[in-house]
């Protein structure tokens, strides 16, 4: 099973990410925005954990009315210079309350992770796995933030 | 100007150590160079023909007179004991070993400095008047505010990836030193028909390949809202701006497919989400602020001195200088002074560790320990007592720093070009020396007063060449370097693109092809006019003429 790093741990990977065209299966699943729009009903019977995949090209708020059908959102970086997802993961938990599981995957390097994390994403499959233990150290490369961030809501500038 | 509390020294040290570890990581082979590429642009680190370049920020160009020794210093130590200043009255170092920069870096850390998104699709520098807080037409000192953007947009964990590089400017008053037209946003300190001041926001301004006017996207913005608009105006980029094409990625592209009108609707809409969060109080802007009281002036030292009108009457190369070289001072009896670094023969922008230990001791002793260096590659002296402006400009003099040439033909702004740069198609720097060397004789240069040249090697347009009153910008044609003139560009409050004189030139004509547009100058001007002036009434056609006519 792939191990990945969620709430700066090394954890067991347990989702399954299907395929459009791939048959359901038991236990936890992610889907595309595609195949959530087209099969909603069917989706929203299925027993396990349920979650969905966006991309920077894909529209946010259409899926903002069924947040509290997922447990999981996994956005997608392409390439690691593609920073769309940044802006989806504030968005999700400052604007929409998402609670559940926000992950990174895709292009995912260790020296993101810190940006990452303080946008409100919380779990994280690395490009390169190898580098999951060193990995965890990047979430303290900085003690504070200037800016008001998911994890620190209130600016710097209001307590200094 | 703004001193590090413990918060802002712990984050550039922090950044120092995960810079040390990034560069040993990619040393050792466990990063690619494609991996280390944007983590070493966000610290100003580029690989260029000869050697790393690695770009250190100034923010809105202030440095203390310990800065500048730090910065001679690490060019002495590390480089070949020379730095070069920028557009974006950053400097930057053209030798170092990669090996080394994270020791420059820390180095730089122990003086407040650093090169944090100094390159990189992340908001850089921002950059602000050299004459701010000085000049008596300011509505309000911008620094304050450039320095709370620079620590909004310093590490700003959503905007680290953006769809290209981002640049604010900002300014206090209305004559526009700063090119605030030609940011992505630019920030214009104004006053309502209240009585309160606030911003004029300008958005999608951007120089390079697509030069184009940033437009007004909000007339007035009250000043606490600062930060949430910025940040909604970068969401809403960081969004809808184009990943496919990095030559329609700067947010220039995004205004101008989608209107100004969208945008404004768009960031609008955002921004009322985030208005309150990220209000700036009261004491934030006034802890901010007290780092930019004015200095200890004498009041009454226009009254006490009548030394400097006698040695401007009597000195005739003084007094060239002082009208050439010094701008007004809000306080009677002192002035602002430009430090050239624009002598002919030398690369513009370029000072030695000798030359900035000079400048830093000078800054102690005649201008309350500050220097600031301008986008246009000179250096100031904000608040100089007129008393002492002729033994300052005794001491410049000396060391090569007093041409007195500033905003003439021959205070060219200048790339690096082919001689450093990997991008550059043309060489740049040699020219701009030959300009400099034909036009010489400064009582013509006087005489054709106020011409700025801006030499770029590349479409990138690092020197700005669209919006100088004579442009100049280098093309590859089949390997050879070939030089594209415009006309008529300017960067301050009457902004305006340069139109294009012709076909290109070859290399060997670029500094006559100058020499014919100075001539038609002189036969077309009227009394006093500017040559910007002159080329705004006349047009491109009869310098035009003037410049093919051989071919006829």
């Amino acid at each position: 099973m792939q191990k990945i790093i969620k709430d700066r741990e090394i954890v067991d990977d347990n989702w399954q990410h299907l395929d459009d065209e791939a048959a359901l299966v038991a236990g936890n699943i992610t889907v595309s925005i595609t195949r959530w729009q087209e099969q909603h009903e069917t989706l929203s019977q299925h027993e396990g954990g349920l979650g969905i995949r966006l991309s920077g090209d894909d529209p946010l708020e259409e899926i903002v009315p069924d947040l509290a059908r997922f447990q999981l959102i996994v956005l997608l970086f392409p390439a690691f210079t593609d920073g769309r997802c940044y802006s989806y993961a504030r968005l999700l938990r400052d604007r929409y309350q998402f609670k559940g599981e926000i992950r990174a995957q895709g292009d995912v390097l260790y020296d993101q992770l810190f940006y990452m994390s303080q946008c409100g994403i919380n779990s994280f499959e690395l490009a390169n796995p190898d580098h999951l233990t060193q990995a965890l150290a990047a979430f303290d490369d900085f003690s504070d933030s200037y800016q008001a961030t998911v994890l620190r809501p209130v600016p710097l500038y209001r307590r200094r | 100007m703004y001193q590090y509390d413990k918060y802002d020294q712990t984050m550039i040290d922090q950044r120092v150590a995960q810079f040390r570890d990034q560069t040993r990581r990619f040393l050792a082979g466990e990063l690619t160079e494609e991996q280390f590429r944007p983590l070493r642009l966000m610290n100003g680190l580029y690989i260029q023909i000869h050697a790393p370049m690695l770009r250190v920020a100034v923010p809105y160009g202030m440095m203390s007179s310990r800065q500048v020794r730090k910065i001679a210093e690490v060019a002495r130590r590390y480089d070949k004991g020379f730095v070069h200043f920028t557009t974006r009255q950053n400097f930057q170092m053209n030798w170092p070993k990669l090996e080394d920069v994270p020791d420059i870096l820390a180095e730089l850390a122990t003086v407040q400095m650093h090169a944090i998104q100094s390159s990189g699709n992340c908001i850089r520098n921002t950059t602000s008047d050299q004459l701010a807080g000085v000049n008596a037409n300011e509505i309000e000192d911008p620094r304050p505010w450039a320095e709370m953007i620079r620590q909004w947009s310093t590490f700003h964990p959503e905007f680290a990836y953006l769809p290209r590089k981002f640049k604010i400017a900002v300014v206090g008053s209305k004559e526009d030193r700063a090119a605030t037209k030609l940011h992505d946003i630019g920030l214009h300190l104004v006053k309502n028909h209240e009585g309160d001041v606030g911003f004029e926001v300008l958005v999608g301004g951007g120089l390079g390949r697509t030069p184009i006017i940033g437009e007004q996207i909000r007339p007035f913005l009250e000043k606490q809202d600062l930060l949430s608009y910025l940040e909604a105006i970068v969401r809403v980029y960081n969004r809808l701006g184009r990943r496919d094409n990095k030559y329609k990625a700067r947010i220039k592209i995004t205004v101008r497919e989608h209107g100004i009108n969208h945008i404004r609707e768009l960031v609008e809409a955002e921004w009322v989400h985030i208005r309150d969060q990220l209000k700036l109080d009261k004491k934030e802007i006034e802890r901010v602020k007290q780092y930019f009281t004015e200095p200890a002036y004498e009041r009454d030292a226009a009254d006490s001195d009548s030394s400097f009108a006698d040695l401007v009457a009597q000195d005739k190369e003084f007094a060239l200088w002082v009208k050439q070289n010094t701008a007004d001072h809000k306080v009677p009896g002192y002035s602002a002074v430009y430090v050239s670094l624009k002598k002919p023969g030398q690369a513009p922008g370029d000072i030695t560790s000798e030359q900035l230990e000079v400048v830093a001791d000078l800054a102690d002793e005649f201008s309350f320990s500050e220097v600031r260096s301008t986008h246009t590659q000179n250096l100031v002296f904000a608040d100089v007592k007129q008393a002492d402006l002729y033994a300052l400009w005794l001491r410049l003099n000396a060391e090569d720093l007093a041409t007195p040439n500033i905003n003439t033909l021959t205070d060219i702004i200048c790339c690096p070009g082919l001689d450093y740069c990997g991008l550059a198609n043309a060489t740049s720097i040699p020219l701009s020396k030959g300009i400099a060397q034909r036009f010489d004789d400064l009582d013509y240069l006087h005489d054709l007063g106020d011409i700025k040249i801006k030499f770029s090697g590349c479409m990138n347009g690092c020197a700005h060449q669209s919006v100088g009153h004579i442009g100049i910008l280098g093309v590859d044609k089949k390997g050879e370097e070939w030089y594209q003139f415009t006309l008529g560009g300017s960067s301050e409050a009457d902004a305006s693109l340069g139109e294009r004189l012709g076909r290109a030139i070859p290399k060997a004509d670029v500094v006559d092809t100058v020499a014919h547009l100075l001539d038609a100058y002189i036969d077309l001007r009227h009394e006093d006019e500017s040559f910007l002036a002159t080329v705004r009434r006349v047009g491109v056609d009869p310098f035009k003429e003037r410049v093919y006519a051989e071919d006829h």
